[in-house]
C-alpha cells in the first residue's frame, strides 16, 4: 500500500522552488542561446512564447493535474498513475517512460553534473590560469579521455562522477525534504549568480576588444540575439526548434512533474503553483540565459566566433579562457559563479529524475526512501558507467538521442491523448481547478484538446522524418531526404555512414574530405603509451566580414539570412586528426587525399558502431527491466 | 544596441520578468488552505518520519 501521508513537501513555496529547479537545468543557459542564435534572433522569442503558451502551459497544467490525481489514489510514479485514470494495460506500460526517463536521463546528466563540480574545483585552483583558449578546448578533451589525469589524481573524471553520484543519492535519501532544501538554498543562489554574470555581460561592451579581435562587441553579441529577422517567422525549422526549447526547458514529458505533484492534496492549488514556476523557468531562460554566453564571448573573441562557434561546448571550453581575462579575483569569483550555477541548476534537476524510481518502488514494493535513493543511485551507477568510459565513443550520445529525446516526445504525446481524450476533458478541467487560487480561462479548454496534441504530434513527426539539414523549405519545395539526426536514420543506422562493422581491420576515413598534412608519433598527457598521430586539412568555407578579417564560415545560411552582402570563399584548414596505437600501420602519407570511406589505417580497430548498439542495448534493457517490475507490481495488487 | 534589438529584449524581458513576478507575489500573498493541508511547515503535529516506519 503507498505510504501517501508520510512524504510531504514543508512548504508552498519550497514546492515551487523544487519544482523549477527541476526545470532549470543547462539547456537554459547553453541551449535557449544557441537555438535564437540559429534560428532567427529576436524573432525566435516568437514561436517560443507562442509554443510556450499553447504547448508548455497547457503540458504544465496536464501533468501537475495528472500527477495529484493519481497521488490522490496513492500512485506516485507514472506506471500506476495512469493506471488510475485509464484501466487498459497499455497505459500502464506507456507510464515506464516517466521512470525509464529519468534514469536514463540521470545516467548521463551526473557526468555533465560532475564536470561543473570539477570546474569550480580547478577554478580555485587557478588551473586555467595562463592558458590559452586552444589549451582551455584541450583540457576539457584531456578530462574526457579516460586515463589522461589533468589533476594528477587517476581516473579523475570518474572520481568526480561517483562523488556526484553520492551527493545526489545522498540527498535523495532524505526524501523531499532534502530536495525542497537543495532548492530553497540552490535557486536562489543560481538566480544571484546569474544576475551577477549578466550584469557583467551587458556592461562588457567593448572592453574585452584585443589586438587579435579588434571589433569585438558584447552589444553585437546581444544586437545579434535580439534583433527581430521576421523573414524566419515562415520558416517551419524555427517553429520546431521553439517548440523542442519549450519542451525541454520546462522538464515535458519525463515524469517527474507528475511525481513532485503526487505528494499534493486535492483541495490544494496546482494551477497557480504550475504557473508560477513555469514563468520562473522561463526567467531564468530568457533574461538571465540570453545575457551571459553570447554578450560575453562576442565581446571577447567577436561576433563572427559566436556566430561559428555557439554551442554546448562553449561553457566548458571557452569560459574559463574568458574570465581569466578579468583578472585574478574577478574572473575566479565569476568562474565560480558560473560553474556553481550550472551545478545548482544541474543537481536541482537530476534530483528529481530520482524521485520518480523512489516513489515507485515505495508504492508498491514497500521500500522505505534509504532502499529506494540507494538503489536508483546504484542503477545510475551501472548506466552511468559506460557513458564516461565511452564518452567519445558515442554511448553519452545514445542516451542523450533515446532517452534525453526521443522518449519525452513520445511520452507526452501518449499523455496529452490520455488526459484530453480518455480520461476526457471535462473532468480534466476539473481536476486542474479543483482548489485553484487562481481563475483559468476557458478557452484553454480547446486548446489543451486540440492544439497541444496537434503540436506534439507534428513535433514528433518531424522529428521522425526530420529532413536533411533540417531544412523544411527546401524539403517540401525539392524532395525529401531524412537528416541523420532523423528517428528514422538512427533507427535504421543510415547515419553511420563508414566503419559500420564492430570489429574491423581497417580504419575508413569519416570526414566527406580531408588531405594529409602531418603523420607524427606523440605522447599523450601522463600516459607512457606512444600513438601515431595523423592529421587531415580539409577544406573550409571562409568569408569576409565588414572589417575585411577573414572568417571561417560554418554557418552560411545563417550569415546569408543576415541581408549582408558577404564574399564566401574556399581556403584549407587543419582540423581533423586520428590517433592510432604503434603497432597499427597507417595507410595514408603526407600529401595524400582522402574521401568518405578511404582506408586511412590497417591494424584491429573496435568501432563506435559497437558502442552504439552496446548503448541503445543497456537503454533497452533498462526499459523491460522497469517493465517488468510494473507487472510485477500489477500481479501483486491483484493477489 | 539597434533599437529594434533594444525594443524586442525590454518587452520581452519586461513581460517574462512581470509575469514571474505577479504569480509569485500571488502565491506569496494567497491565504493558507485550512488544515490538513499539502505541506508540513505549517502543521501543528509532526508528521510521522517515514524513516522510523519499520518495514
Amino acid at each position: 500500500m503507498a505510504n501517501t501521508e508520510s512524504s510531504s513537501w514543508g512548504s508552498r513555496v519550497g514546492l515551487i522552488l523544487a519544482m523549477a529547479g527541476n526545470a532549470v537545468g543547462l539547456g537554459n543557459f547553453l541551449r535557449f542561446p544557441v537555438q535564437a542564435v540559429e534560428n532567427g534572433g529576436g524573432a525566435f522569442i516568437i514561436p517560443y512564447l507562442v509554443c510556450f503558451l499553447v504547448m508548455g502551459i497547457p503540458l504544465l497544467w496536464i501533468e501537475w493535474g495528472t500527477g495529484r490525481y493519481g497521488g490522490s489514489l496513492g500512485n506516485h510514479s507514472t506506471p500506476f498513475i495512469f493506471d488510475s485514470m485509464n484501466k487498459r494495460k497499455i497505459w500502464k506500460y506507456i507510464g515506464v517512460f516517466g521512470i525509464f526517463t529519468n534514469i536514463g536521463v540521470a545516467a548521463y546528466y551526473c557526468y555533465i553534473e560532475s564536470w561543473t563540480m570539477s570546474y569550480v574545483y580547478h577554478t580555485v585552483a587557478q588551473t586555467f590560469d595562463g592558458m590559452s583558449q586552444q589549451e582551455t578546448g584541450q583540457f576539457f578533451a584531456d578530462y574526457t579521455t579516460i586515463g589522461v589525469s589533468t589533476t594528477g589524481i587517476p581516473y579523475e573524471s570518474i572520481i568526480f562522477y561517483v562523488l556526484c553520484l553520492v551527493l545526489n543519492t545522498w540527498i535523495l535519501s532524505k526524501g523531499l525534504g532534502g530536495v525542497e532544501r537543495v532548492a530553497k538554498i540552490g535557486v536562489p543562489l543560481l538566480l544571484a549568480f546569474g544576475a551577477f554574470l549578466a550584469v557583467k555581460g551587458i556592461t562588457l561592451g567593448t572592453s574585452g576588444a584585443s589586438s587579435e579581435v579588434p571589433d569585438a562587441n558584447a552589444f553585437d553579441g546581444i544586437n545579434f540575439l535580439w534583433t527581430p529577422q521576421f523573414r524566419s517567422l515562415l520558416d517551419m525549422k524555427v517553429w520546431m526548434a521553439a517548440a523542442g526549447q519549450i519542451f525541454f526547458t520546462l522538464s515535458l514529458g519525463m515524469g517527474t512533474i507528475h511525481c513532485y505533484a503526487s505528494y499534493i492534496k486535492k483541495k490544494d492549488d496546482i494551477a497557480l503553483n504550475s504557473l508560477s514556476a513555469g514563468f520562473t523557468n522561463e526567467f531564468v531562460e530568457v533574461v538571465l540565459g540570453s545575457m551571459i554566453v553570447v554578450p560575453i564571448a562576442a565581446g571577447y573573441l567577436g561576433l563572427d566566433w559566436v556566430i561559428n562557434n555557439a554551442g554546448f561546448g562553449m561553457a566548458f571550453q571557452t569560459m574559463p579562457f574568458l574570465f581569466e581575462k578579468w583578472g585574478d579575483i574577478v574572473g575566479t569569483l565569476a568562474g565560480v559563479f558560473w560553474f556553481g550555477l550550472l551545478f545548482f541548476a544541474g543537481i536541482t534537476s537530476s534530483l528529481a529524475m530520482g524521485t520518480p524510481w523512489m516513489g515507485f518502488m515505495q508504492d508498491e514494493f514497500g521500500w522505505n526512501r534509504k532502499k529506494g535513493a540507494w538503489s536508483f543511485g546504484l542503477i545510475v551507477l551501472i548506466l552511468g558507467l559506460p557513458t564516461v568510459f565511452f564518452y567519445k565513443e558515442g554511448v553519452f550520445d545514445q542516451y542523450d538521442y533515446w532517452a534525453g529525446t526521443v522518449s519525452l516526445v513520445v511520452f507526452a504525446l501518449c499523455e496529452v491523448i490520455l488526459f484530453a481524450w480518455i480520461f476526457g476533458m471535462t473532468r480534466g478541467w476539473e481536476e486542474i481547478n479543483a482548489g485553484a487560487d487562481i481563475r483559468l480561462p476557458k478557452w484553454y479548454k480547446p486548446i489543451i484538446k486540440y492544439v497541444t496534441p496537434a503540436i506534439l504530434m507534428i513535433v514528433f513527426v518531424g522529428s521522425l522524418f526530420t529532413p536533411k539539414g533540417n531544412d523544411w523549405n527546401k524539403a517540401f519545395t525539392e524532395g525529401w531526404e531524412l537528416d541523420d539526426g532523423s528517428i528514422l536514420a538512427k533507427i535504421t543506422n543510415s547515419d553511420i555512414k563508414v566503419n559500420k562493422d564492430f570489429f574491423s581491420d581497417y580504419k575508413e576515413f569519416d570526414q566527406d574530405f580531408g588531405r594529409v598534412k602531418e603523420i607524427k608519433v606523440i605522447k599523450p598527457r601522463n600516459s607512457d603509451k606512444q600513438k601515431q598521430q595523423v592529421v587531415f586539412e580539409d577544406t573550409l568555407r571562409f568569408y569576409r566580414n565588414k572589417y575585411g578579417q577573414v572568417r571561417e564560415a560554418k554557418k552560411e545560411a545563417l550569415l546569408a539570412s543576415l541581408g549582408k552582402d558577404f564574399v564566401f570563399f574556399d581556403s584549407v584548414a587543419t582540423s581533423t586528426t586520428f590517433e592510432f596505437k604503434m603497432k597499427d600501420e597507417v595507410l595514408v602519407k603526407e600529401g595524400d587525399v582522402v574521401r568518405l570511406g578511404d582506408r586511412i589505417a590497417k591494424g584491429s580497430f573496435v568501432n563506435n558502431s559497437l558502442y552504439v548498439v552496446f548503448g541503445r542495448c543497456l537503454l533497452l534493457g533498462l526499459f523491460l527491466f522497469i517493465c517488468f517490475l510494473v507487472w510485477k507490481a500489477g500481479k501483486k495488487k491483484l493477489a | 544596441m539597434n533599437t529594434s534589438a533594444l525594443i524586442t529584449l525590454l518587452i520581452t524581458h519586461s513581460v517574462v520578468t512581470f509575469f514571474m513576478i505577479y504569480f509569485f507575489r500571488k502565491v506569496l500573498i494567497t491565504p493558507p488552505e485550512p488544515e490538513p493541508d499539502s505541506y508540513a511547515d505549517n502543521d501543528d503535529d509532526p508528521r510521522p518520519n517515514e524513516d522510523l516506519i519499520d518495514r
